[in-house]
């Protein structure tokens, strides 16, 4: 997968409540919480951001509750991929869990400025900053979570076992 | 080499031989736990996939704890849809309205999660029923559909942390500034992907209340679980509860640990973690003049009978300060029935507490307590994050019940020391 877009960097121990408010965990619905997508981080991020930009996030994103409307607030605001140095255990799960995308790179992070484009090559393994041309390796995923990816999902993972045995 | 308490009991619900720790493993679930917040994306989950049973109806927990009382259309709807899936399924374990209380804390005190259990729950806070000496770590919905429909769910296998906590509680501190003063040293990814492992003869000495608060606030320190071996305390506290059989296990002494830490709790004092991170502590001495507009007692991590108790010990005969908001919130229906029996609800309701139907409501910002810009809130909770208790120029401090209840006294952030 290739991805390329503008990046907003977040800092570290970004939570599920600034992802997504529980004020909001009313509704299930994609597109009413991608409206409300880190908005207690900075308020006007729905509005500036555009499809396919990215977000950055420092140590431990997604920390906090379980829920799982944080990866699809974030999905369905239009977000491409997060890139991070750690991820909170429960947030990375569910993204691989329901397919968002999530990369982690300390030297990148700490490399780029706000604003700055990229493009992630994932089958490379790679990040490239547009402007300087500079390259980052990012920690490689383990093989089971890459087959979750490929198959859609953890529920199209499972499907697909089913009928495997079913045969 | 040995096995930590946490690779063993995942060890037992696999079919292997042999199990260590960063290995990723398929494991049979005992419980899986759902509320009204992250039930619905589960239940869509499970239907879209063209689920027709759960795997065993006796081993789903469906709690709607999260916005109850119904706190409008869209909660309303949530739970409904919860409910349809709960009565067509023929759920054991589901709970709403006069028997709803807090997850964590309905659980434990119905013995639907015991020693030796594996179990997964799409709330962060699942990891609670470590204190019971079982593994029990937060999901998410889509983990959950999972569950439900199979029975089983990939796990990678955390490699731990052992806490060796020793020396006498000074008064007044609880299992909750041992787990604030913990979180405040590691941080709050000071435990992420692992286990956290609590030993040591102050640990033996813990009540289960204690434990379960413990246990409760792993998360905060990133951990995938928290876990006390059991003992004599874990005996008497199932004795009556268990219904099934369950099973006790315990590490290794040659098992192995990514690290071990050791904490005097002789030195600590009531803690309280400041804004915005429950890593954010201070002894309550050091916390300088905090003016509060509210104070909550109660949640998954302190809302249990032991605590009422303590808060009542300190709000008899007193009064919450004008201004402040005191807001108790006994966290099942049995432990409002109890605090009703003791005459602790007369206490609270003298000194002036509104005392909230059993609910997650106030903890989470949800609804029946909510902090306007600018306001400032002592709770007895576990997560003190930008905007978690309403709006989002509102502060959270985390403490203990004793401080939460002194500090409504005072009108400030204050010790019990102080009265
Ligand atoms: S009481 Fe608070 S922390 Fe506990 S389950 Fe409810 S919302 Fe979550």
């Amino acid at each position: 997968m290739i991805f390329k877009g503008r990046v907003w960097k977040f800092g570290d121990n970004i939570d599920t409540d600034a992802i997504i408010p529980a004020r909001y965990l009313t509704t299930s619905d994609p597109q009413k919480l991608a409206t409300h997508c880190m908005e207690d981080a900075d308020p006007n991020f729905v509005s500036k951001m555009k499809q396919g930009d990215i977000l950055l996030g420092g140590e431990n994103f997604g920390c906090g509750s379980s829920r799982e409307h944080a990866p699809i607030a974030i999905k369905a605001a239009g977000v491409s991929c997060v890139i991070a140095k750690s991820f909170a255990r429960i947030f990375y799960r569910n993204s691989f869990n329901m397919g968002l995308p999530i990369f982690e790179s300390r030297e990148l992070v700490d490399a780029i400025e706000e604003g700055e484009e990229i493009l992630v090559d994932s089958a490379r393994g790679t990040i490239t900053i547009a402007r300087s041309n500079k390259t980052f390796k990012i920690n490689p995923t383990p093989p089971f979570m890459e087959e979750l990816i490929a198959d859609g999902g953890l529920m199209k993972h499972i499907a697909r076992k089913r009928e495997k045995n079913e045969k | 080499m040995g096995n930590t308490i946490t690779e063993k009991i995942l060890l037992a619900h696999t079919k292997l031989k042999k199990i260590c720790a960063g290995q990723l493993i398929n494991a049979r679930v005992d419980i899986a736990l759902g509320n009204d917040v992250t039930a619905p994306i589960a239940i869509n989950e499970f239907n879209k996939s063209g689920g027709k049973r759960v795997f065993n109806k006796n081993k789903v927990a469906l709690v709607l704890d999260h916005f109850t009382p119904n706190k409008d259309i869209n909660s309303a709807q949530q739970c409904k849809a919860v409910r349809e899936f709960a009565m067509k399924q023929k759920i054991t374990h589901f709970y709403e309205g006069g028997n709803v209380g807090v997850e964590h804390a309905l659980l434990p005190e119905l013995g639907i999660v015991l020693p030796g259990d594996l179990v997964i729950g799409a709330d962060s806070h699942t990891c609670t029923y470590g204190a019971l000496g079982a593994f029990a770590t937060g999901v998410g919905s889509t983990d959950l559909a999972a569950a439900m429909l199979t029975g089983e769910l990939w796990f990678k296998v955390p490699s731990s942390i052992k806490f060796i906590i020793s020396g006498a509680l000074k008064k007044w501190v609880s299992g909750k500034d041992l787990i604030l003063h913990i979180i405040g040293r590691i941080g709050v990814d000071g435990a992420l992907y692992k286990a956290m492992e609590f030993t040591g003869e102050t640990v033996s000495r813990l009540s289960m209340a204690d434990r379960l608060s413990m246990a409760n606030m792993a998360i905060e320190a990133g951990a995938k679980n928290g876990i006390f071996a059991p003992d004599k305390i874990t005996r008497e506290y199932i004795r009556k509860k268990a219904k099934r059989d369950y099973k006790f296990f315990y590490s290794d002494t040659d098992a192995v640990y990514s690290d071990i830490i050791e904490i005097d709790a002789a030195k600590i004092e009531p803690q309280v973690a400041f804004p915005h991170l429950p890593s954010n502590v201070k002894g309550v001495s050091k916390a300088g003049r905090v003016k509060i507009d509210q104070s909550l007692i109660g949640s998954c991590t302190n809302g249990r009978i032991e605590d009422l108790r303590i808060a009542a010990r300190i709000l008899k005969n007193r009064k919450a300060a004008t201004g402040v908001r005191l807001i108790i919130v006994p966290a099942t229906p049995g432990i409002y029935q109890a605090a009703l029996k003791e005459g602790l609800i007369e206490i609270f309701m003298k000194a002036g507490a509104i005392i909230s139907p059993p609910s997650c409501g106030a903890c989470l910002g949800g609804h029946m307590g909510i902090l306007a810009a600018g306001e400032k809130a002592i709770a007895t909770t576990n997560r003190n994050f930008v905007g978690r208790m309403g709006h989002p120029q509102s502060e959270v401090y985390l403490a203990n019940p004793a401080v939460a209840a002194a500090s409504a006294v005072l009108g400030r952030i204050a010790s019990p020391e102080e009265l």
